[in-house]
């Protein structure tokens, strides 16, 4: 009756090193807020460490493809989903505990958490047996629930508690309120009076009007008058709260650690299901990549920004996709178009990709075929120092050059705007000087840039261009498209913006 | 208990959104002149008339119902006013004695609440009261069954019983509660309880019982121990609190409706005597169905041109049954404007159950009125106006279906004739064969006399004339459009003031 994680398949693999949060490339790829998004559904657990342990290994993305696989069968996730919500509900009762003062309220909802959880644990093992399980991890934790019910322990508490509950339901008591006392006795048989009431009134009904009823707060046993009426009612019924005192003596920490641990853990595949289920009512799809530690061959197809697709959900905005591939010696993609054309977001777009395909998640697209890194790097333009320009250009250099002594042959570079302050001159021959050195590293890149002459420098790169709706060239279609360079759109898109292509000169002059 | 004063079975709703268009309706047929004639400077009845007469009623029954009690009140305006006062006085006692279901404590809720019954049940002993003296004297379907509902309801053996409820609601004696134990041992289902004491009073035998009881009195100086006691009993009377706060509003509704709905009528009563001093004629309209195409009239006058001009104004006879394109073309200023207005106030006042403004008037009813005026405030941005007129006229189509009624004054006259016809050509052509009858008021010549010389059927050509000697009658006439109007004469009448205007 042993059961590790269902997050890796033995505990060796564990051992992953953990990146810092505070890397560079998570809030230049929007990972931020894509993490963000996704933990804040779970505010009740504390998933943000496993975002910051992408997986080198094949075998445990796999692995977790699998869970993953089974969790999207809606009936496994019910099952699942049933069990975590009553858990969390075991942990509120408990916690509620501590803020009593009164003997028998706080056994009361000791005893509370203890029926909810012995329910939950129950349910789990009945549905996971009626579900077709296909991934290790879930078939292995199945093995584990059914044994951990059959055992001594959890089937002597799950009678007590239900004995000790049944008795205490089936009390029923009366108060006599009067001005400063009250008297408490068993009830017997009187009549409910409010029904009356309403008889003798009906007859100036018309129409529906206002609710009256006040939202009571729901006290929890708080003051001492209830703890008063509560002492009389158990000495009106002494047997029934002597059983529940020796109940909790005899099971006082009830909950299994393993299932403890099960039950965060599976949230970080729930939260992101769920995260992407949202995503996906725009139309937009998902896909369990491919992935190879060996090929730099990479491609997607139907692909898209998830930060931003995020964003857009609550607006009518149509999230555009893209795709992109990279075939024999090619390395790096130049991008290049007009500004707001979606060139950083494809930039973006494709270090997302890889880092969420190294986390074991399905990624966005239909078809993904995507590269096991082994390190993300990014330099993005840094506004706040925009006044600056010579210690921009500095700067730049610096980090530049910090990124390349730690890139490998099997890292990922997402190069956004470098030098964008500079003169072009300065820009070109710096580009290419950089340029060089990627390419002799061989890292996989992304390069956005307005420096069109990079994009056709060698064998290794490739130029994917932001493009324009040629009916109505204002319109950014947010297109990006391997096509060579041309400098053209940008203007042309500019020139539009102020309404002034031929076709709209021509249609704004009445005839 | 319901007032149904305004339709035979259903309370008039005040809330309601108005009808999208009624703001265009106001501005463009004037109503608020004829609002203010119904007010009397009486905010509340201004506020009531405005939803009244726009919510059209569609049916001849439901509109002879209100013309039936109508007449009733015109017959007996003084027990009108006595009935309306009787709501007024409701609210003055609220005001007067701070009366109101303000709280979020079911005890202080269940306390207001009862006071407030207690005052509503004198008024309607006094309802009941002029019921019983006045009913035989009315004749109209709404008042006999309004008389006969009070009289039925509010018999005197109830209103004992209500009054003995209202004393068993002081809880002199204190409260009885019963409860079990919820999650973590909490009470739960409280539920206020009737004593098992045959004698009937609260709670003295069952203190005298010998079952087991255990007491608490709480020490003087423990407020929060009290605190807590007056939580419970909250919890015990929440219902009955709600029972008896809702009953307050139940009847509290009854007078609100009463009064709304009675205010219609006063208002009816306010504009007849103001146009009587006038001595204008009213006549009770005689509808047709929405299918049926009918619109003759005698002396049909612009009712707001005659409370604002206090005086009598000149009045239009026109048969143009069998129907649905009445245009009218003619001199500046001829009364054409003034003509269309008294056409759409008259639909409204119809379709409301009131009198119209004419010494007779027949026509069959729309399923909604729209209007589309030409907008003089907007003559400078020259440009932008033609569109502002399309954007205004998609809004009417967005909302017309077949068996309503379109008045169009100098409409598309913003672009030059040519367009301005096609446009109104088009959209003319396409609105009568979707079965909708339109008044269209026009300069636009092209557009009038292609359709003239089309000699439909269902067409009538309007005109207004003037005399031999120039002067306009402000009375239309059953004439050929002509091809230039007088606008001439206007702009000497204007620029050469004190000439008398060329004329051939």
């Amino acid at each position: 009756m042993t059961f590790f994680s269902i997050l890796f398949a033995r505990s060796e693999y564990a051992t992953g090193n953990k990146l810092p949060e505070k890397a560079a490339f998570y809030k230049d790829l929007c990972l931020d807020q894509i993490i963000e998004a996704i933990t804040a559904r779970k505010p009740e657990y504390d998933l943000k460490s496993f975002f910051y342990q992408p997986l080198h290994d094949s075998e445990t993305i796999r692995f977790r493809h699998e869970v993953m696989r089974d969790l999207t069968d809606a009936d496994i996730r019910i099952s699942i989903s049933t069990f975590t919500d009553q858990m969390i509900l075991v942990r509120r009762y408990l916690a509620l505990i501590t803020k009593l003062n009164f003997e028998y309220h706080k056994k009361g909802w000791f005893l509370e958490a203890a029926v909810v959880y012995c329910n939950a644990v129950l349910e789990l093992s009945r549905n996971l047996n009626r579900n077709e399980l296909q991934s290790r991890g879930l078939l292995e934790f199945r093995t584990y629930v059914t044994a951990y019910i059959q055992s001594q322990e959890f089937q002597s508490l799950r009678e007590d508690a239900h004995q000790v509950k049944d008795g205490l339901q089936g009390v029923k008591y009366c108060v006599i309120l009067q001005d400063g006392k009250f008297k408490v006795k068993k009830y017997e048989g009187e009549i409910e009076y409010s029904s009356e009431v309403e008889e003798i009134l009906a007859r100036f009904k018309q129409g529906t009007v206002k609710q009256y009823l006040t939202k009571l707060p729901e006290r929890r046993g708080v003051n001492h008058i209830e703890e008063k009426i509560l002492e009389f009612v158990a000495r009106l019924f002494p047997e029934l709260f002597d059983s529940l005192r020796q109940f909790c003596n005899r099971h006082e920490s009830f909950v299994a650690q393993t299932l403890h641990k099960f039950d965060c853990e599976i949230q970080f595949y729930i939260a992101y299901l769920e995260f992407i289920a949202d995503i996906k009512t725009k139309g937009l799809k998902f896909c369990y990549p491919q992935l190879s530690a060996s090929s730099h061959e990479v491609y997607v197809r139907d692909s898209f920004d998830l930060a931003l697709a995020n964003r857009l959900l609550a607006t009518p905005d149509a999230v555009v996709c893209n795709d992109f591939f990279l075939q024999g010696s090619e390395r790096i993609i130049v991008v290049t178009g007009p500004n707001q054309g979606g060139k950083t977001t494809f930039a973006r777009q494709f270090g997302q990709m890889h880092y969420l395909a190294s986390l074991g998640y399905p990624v966005p697209g239909t078809v993904a075929r995507l590269f096991l890194f082994d390190q993300i790097l990014t330099h993005f333009e840094r506004a706040e120092d925009i006044h600056n320009l010579r210690g921009k250009l500095q700067d730049d250099l610096l980090r530049i050059h910090e990124v390349l002594s730690s890139a490998t042959a099997n890292s990922i570079l997402i190069l956004n705007e470098i030098f964008a302050s500079t003169t072009l001159k300065d820009a070109v021959v710096l580009s290419e000087e950089i340029m060089t050195r990627v390419m002799a590293q061989d890292s996989l890149c992304v390069w956005v840039t307005f420096i069109d002459e990079l994009s056709c420098l060698s064998e290794k790169t490739v130029s994917m261009v932001s493009t324009v709706d040629p009916e109505n060239q204002a319109e950014r279609t947010f297109k990006i498209i391997r096509m060579p360079a041309n400098g053209l759109a940008y203007a042309l898109s500019l020139a539009e913006k102020h309404g002034l292509t031929y076709a709209q000169i021509r249609k704004r002059i009445p005839s | 208990m319901n007032v149904f004063l305004l339709s035979p079975d259903q309370d008039f709703d005040l809330t309601q959104k108005l009808p999208d268009n009624a703001s265009i309706l106001i501005q463009d047929l004037e109503l608020d002149t004829l609002f203010e004639s119904m007010a009397q400077g009486d905010r509340f009845l201004f506020d009531i008339a405005k939803p009244a007469v726009l919510f059209s009623l569609d049916s001849t029954d439901a509109i002879s119902y209100r013309q039936e009690i109508l007449k009733d009140c015109l017959k007996h305006p003084e027990v009108i006013r006595q009935i309306y006062h009787l709501p007024l006085q409701a609210i003055e006692n609220k005001r007067r004695q701070w009366m109101g279901i303000f709280s979020h404590y079911p005890g202080a809720i269940l306390r207001g609440s009862r006071e407030m019954l207690q005052m509503f049940i004198g008024l309607l002993k006094e309802l009941r009261i002029i019921a019983d003296e006045h009913a035989e004297a009315f004749t109209s379907r709404g008042f006999i069954q309004f008389f006969a509902m009070i009289r039925r309801e509010l018999d005197d053996d109830y209103f004992s019983v209500v009054q003995r409820l209202l004393k068993e609601l002081q809880f002199q004696h204190g409260i009885l509660l019963s409860a079990e134990l919820g999650q973590g041992n909490e009470g739960c289902h409280t539920t206020l309880r009737k004593p098992n004491s045959p004698g009937g009073t609260w709670l003295t035998r069952v203190l005298t019982r010998k079952t087991p009881t255990y007491s608490f009195t709480l020490h003087p100086r423990d407020n929060a121990g009290a605190r807590a006691l007056s939580e419970l009993r909250d919890r015990g009377l929440n219902s009955v609190a709600d029972k008896v706060a809702q009953s307050a509003d139940h009847i509290d509704n009854f007078f609100k409706t009463l009064r709304q709905e009675l205010a219609f009528y006063l208002g009816c009563l306010n504009v007849h005597q103001e146009l009587s001093q006038l001595q204008e004629p009213i006549a009770f309209p005689q509808p047709v169905t929405t299918r049926e195409r009918l619109h003759s009239f005698a002396g049909l006058y612009d009712v707001t041109l005659a409370l604002t001009l206090k005086q009598g104004v000149v009045g239009n006879n026109v048969n143009a049954d069998n129907k649905n394109l009445i245009l009218i073309t003619g001199a500046n200023q001829g009364g054409k404007t003034t003509f269309l207005r008294s056409i759409g106030l008259a639909q409204l006042m119809m379709q409301c159950g009131m009198f119209v403004a004419a010494e007779s008037f027949s026509a069959n009813l729309c399923r909604g009125l729209f209007t589309h005026f030409k907008r003089e405030e907007d003559a400078s941005m020259k440009s932008g106006k033609l569109d502002e007129e399309l954007a205004r006229m998609d809004t009417i189509v967005g909302e017309l279906e077949p068996d309503t009624l379109v008045l169009f004054n100098e409409s598309f006259a913003a672009t030059n004739e040519r367009e301005g016809s096609e446009i109104a050509r088009q959209i003319v052509t396409a609105l009568l064969e979707q079965r909708i009858k339109v008044f269209f008021v026009t300069h636009l010549y092209k557009f009038a006399g292609d359709y003239f010389a089309q000699k439909l059927d269902h067409s009538l050509f309007l005109r207004a004339t003037r005399t031999a000697s120039g002067e306009r009658t402000y009375q239309l006439q059953i004439r050929a459009p002509l091809p230039t109007s007088y606008g001439l004469d206007l702009y000497h009448s204007v620029f050469d003031a004190g000439k008398p205007p060329s004329h051939p």
